[in-house]
């Protein structure tokens, strides 16, 4: 008889639970961050919060890991099964705004005064996605290496040239401390490469296709400035000076930290870590100037609403939620991330003026290039990645990039310019 | 009421819809996962279907196989200078113009227009090159091909060796049987993930154990990262992996042998090798056709190891159709192109089953 009391007092309140839910309406949401646990604590914040500020909306989170969450999201459309609210990676946010994924926001005047534009996703003249932080790339190098080797350090003014960082990287590779002089993150064989390694190519006076016109990567990405930028990055493994495609992912997290690698390039979503491990001895140095100025990619993951939302108003509301500076600073001293407005900056750790990571905001200010902003990107960055892999592990250099121009202009061809038209 | 409970029955067996009812699920299921997308995929191999795009599909005809199976042929002369001498480098070889000249934007060779060295050998001082249009599609074809011709042998072959030495009464065999069957029982995926460690160019366990019982004379080699041994490594793995399946299929085989033949052998005086030529082998013959055509099909479908160890790299020395089929259709959002794999890979599956059934029919 008790347990039946007990039986019914639970369906009771659960019904009870169930029938207040009831009164908002459910928008689902997709991230990409799964695995992380800072991550996780943090969204979940901002989605509790915003839960029980209201009473119109409940947002539900499903998480991904970000290797499978662009394949999912593709897939989900095609199945028409998209969730109200997807986050989406600043340059391929084009091509599923062009496919018809997404719908431009819906924020209040105002909303994004103040942010970084490497922030804010526009397409066509219109707002479609919107990220509640920057992300930066530096070379991590830890200041005593530097001076026990004799080695400038760069600044934003004076970074160093292309003969000086490859004699460093020798001098580095010489003194036989370490296994490799730099970590490239060769073991990251995702976005990492076009979005690490394009501002190389165009520091050296190429690009991944041709901006002017978006309809080929004709003499671009095959030109001669290219080919001198792949002959380089052939030689950096034929050289042994950073580990090949092959690398460990575990190696490439913590190799920087445990001493194997002498520099790194790498984003600031791990500085925070490498100031734990190494305090003061890290620095977080600009990109080297390989003729054409020192350059970094920008644009980081953002938040938008799919086009088949029933609820867009919801999805939008939950969007200008998040952006209250209180998360940009969140999220930032969760992961170090650049927050993107400088109210939010004032209220982080590492951010705030005369912080640890302020120099990522100069590097940022001063360095960061879009990738080329149109449809078509997310198979030039795949065709891109194919011929750094194919370079890197000794592909005759002029015919890698030769392969991946006529992929990316049949490509081109095949949906009609993208909706460019010359 | 005696007779009524047989007449139920009979009618029931006998009631026309009984057997497509007992037919449907398999029927649904089959028509709705397996027929139906391969018709679908037949179709979109003639179009420019994209995974989602807002421009609408167009029929391109053979467009999709022209791409994929175009192939031309170029006789490089050596390059000869004002005397007209061959030009030759440091080491005496002659130099050649470079193929980009010829493919790329070069009026007098249309037909070659974005072409691609495949391969190429010498004639005389010249140099003959075979170009593909779509490389990597080749690299896939000769790959997977490849390693259905070294699996399907070693992979049977071995299994039945194995198969052999269970097949004894021995104290402790069920103990051989489940540790040989196990690497079939856990996920593709999971075993892929581990022996990628295993391979792994600075610690792996590989590298460790042949360092160690070769007393550190072993250079370490990176399995996975060159484009010599990614492809064996894989190949090696995917037998390990495979055998124990087809290793119980053989054993069943075994087992259906009468053992009185064996006994008329032995008081015949055969040595094991001939029990095993005209007793054994003789009396799998089904199995062995069975375990052929089986093992060729797998062979065929290679891709979780591939998008799992190395995404068909290093330099496309491990690209498979499978993988293919599949980075095109969503990677590069291009369901066209994928489709035409599959198809192709389709005509090559049966042609090869078929031609094994042929030669492996019952001639009596």
């Amino acid at each position: 008889m008790k347990t039946l009391k007990t039986l019914a007092g639970a369906l009771a309140l659960t019904t009870a639970l169930s029938g207040a839910a009831f009164a908002q309406t459910e928008l689902s949401m997709w991230y990409h961050g799964a695995g992380s646990t800072v991550e996780r604590e943090l969204i979940n914040q901002i989605i509790s919060d915003f839960n029980a500020s209201q009473s119109d909306w409940t947002v539900v989170l499903q998480e991904f890991p970000q290797i499978a969450y662009n394949d999912s999201v593709v897939a989900a459309a095609v199945a028409g099964n998209l969730p109200d609210i997807i986050d989406v990676d600043g340059p391929v946010m084009p091509n599923w705004a062009w496919a018809g994924y997404m719908q431009p926001l819906q924020l209040s005047e105002g909303a994004l005064d103040g942010f970084l534009p490497g922030a804010i996703g526009e397409w066509d003249g219109e707002v479609y996605s919107v990220g509640l932080w920057d992300a930066a790339v530096a070379m991590y190098a830890r200041k005593s290496v530097l001076e026990e080797n004799g080695i400038r350090i760069p600044t934003l003014e004076e970074p160093w040239t292309k003969d000086e960082f490859d004699e460093i990287l020798e001098t580095l590779q010489a003194t036989g401390d370490f296994e490799y002089a730099l970590n490239l993150g060769m073991a990251d064989q995702g976005e990492w490469y076009p979005y690490a390694f394009s501002p190389f190519l165009q520091s050296f006076g190429g690009d991944i296709v041709d901006r002017s016109t978006y309809l080929t990567a004709e003499g671009v990405l095959n030109g001669d400035e290219a080919i001198e930028f792949g002959e380089w990055w052939q030689s950096l493994f034929e050289r042994d000076l950073v580990p090949g495609t092959s690398q460990d992912m575990a190696d490439h997290q913590t190799g920087f930290i445990d001493g194997d690698y002498a520099l790194q390039w790498n984003g600031n979503w791990v500085a925070v870590q490498a100031l734990e491990a190494l305090g003061d001895d890290v620095l977080f140095l600009p990109a080297p100037d390989f003729g054409n100025g020192p350059k970094i990619g920008a644009a980081s993951w953002q938040f938008g609403v799919s086009a088949t939302s029933e609820h867009p108003d919801g999805a939008s509301a939950f969007i200008e939620f998040a952006l209250q500076p209180e998360y940009l600073a969140a999220f930032s001293d969760g992961i170090g991330l650049i927050p993107a407005t400088a109210e939010a900056a004032a209220m982080t750790e590492n951010y705030a003026p005369g912080g640890p990571l302020e120099v990522f905001y100069g590097l940022s200010e001063a360095q960061a290039t879009l990738r080329p902003v149109t449809p078509g990107y997310v198979f030039a960055a795949l065709e891109f990645r194919k011929a750094l892999s194919d370079i890197a592990n000794g592909a005759d250099v002029a015919d890698a990039l030769d392969a991946a121009v006529d992929a990316i202009d049949a490509d081109i061809e095949s949906n009609n310019g993208y909706g460019f038209e010359e | 009421m005696d007779t009524m409970t047989p007449k139920t029955a009979k009618s029931l067996q006998n009631h026309p819809t009984a057997g497509w009812l007992m037919m449907a699920p398999a029927i649904i299921l089959l028509t709705l996962f397996l027929i139906g997308p391969f018709l679908l995929a037949f179709g979109f191999s003639f179009t420019n279907q994209r995974l989602i795009s807002p421009n609408p599909t167009q029929i391109v005809g053979l467009r999709n196989f022209e791409q994929m199976l175009g192939v031309g042929v170029l006789t490089l002369e050596p390059e000869r200078d004002n005397s007209g001498a061959v030009v030759r480098d440091d080491e005496g070889r002659p130099e050649y113009p470079r193929v980009r000249t010829f493919t790329r934007n070069n009026p007098d060779y249309p037909h070659l227009e974005g072409m691609r060295e495949w391969f190429g050998w010498s004639w005389g001082d010249n140099q003959v090159v075979v170009l593909a249009r779509d490389l990597v599609f080749m690299k896939a074809l000769t790959n997977t091909l490849m390693f259905v011709a070294v699996v399907a042998p070693v992979q049977a072959g071995l299994a039945l060796l194995l198969a052999l030495m269970i097949n004894q009464k021995l104290r402790g065999i069920n103990i051989f049987r489940t540790v040989y069957f196990m690497p079939v029982v856990v996920s593709i995926v999971v075993v892929s993930l581990l022996w990628r460690f295993i391979y792994d160019g600075r610690n792996g366990l590989l590298n460790n154990l042949l360092s160690f019982i070769s007393f550190g004379q072993f250079r370490p080699v990176d399995w996975l990262g060159e484009p010599s041994t990614a492809l064996w490594a894989i190949l090696a793995m995917s037998v390990w992996q495979g055998v124990g399946f087809h290793m119980v299929i053989w054993l069943s085989g075994l087992q259906t042998i009468p053992v009185a033949l064996y006994e008329a052998a032995d008081i015949e005086g055969a040595t094991p090798w001939q029990k095993f030529r005209f007793v054994t082998w003789p009396g799998l013959r089904n199995t062995a056709v069975l375990i052929l055509v089986v093992i060729t099909m797998q062979a065929f479908s290679l891709f979780a190891q591939v998008d799992v160890m190395t995404q068909g790299g290093p330099l496309d020395s491990t690209q498979s159709l499978v993988f293919q089929a599949v980075q095109r259709g969503y990677e590069q959002q291009n369901i066209a192109g994928g489709s035409a794999i599959s198809v192709l890979l389709f005509l090559l599956v049966l042609a090869i089953s078929i031609t094994q059934r042929y030669l492996t029919r019952e001639r009596n």
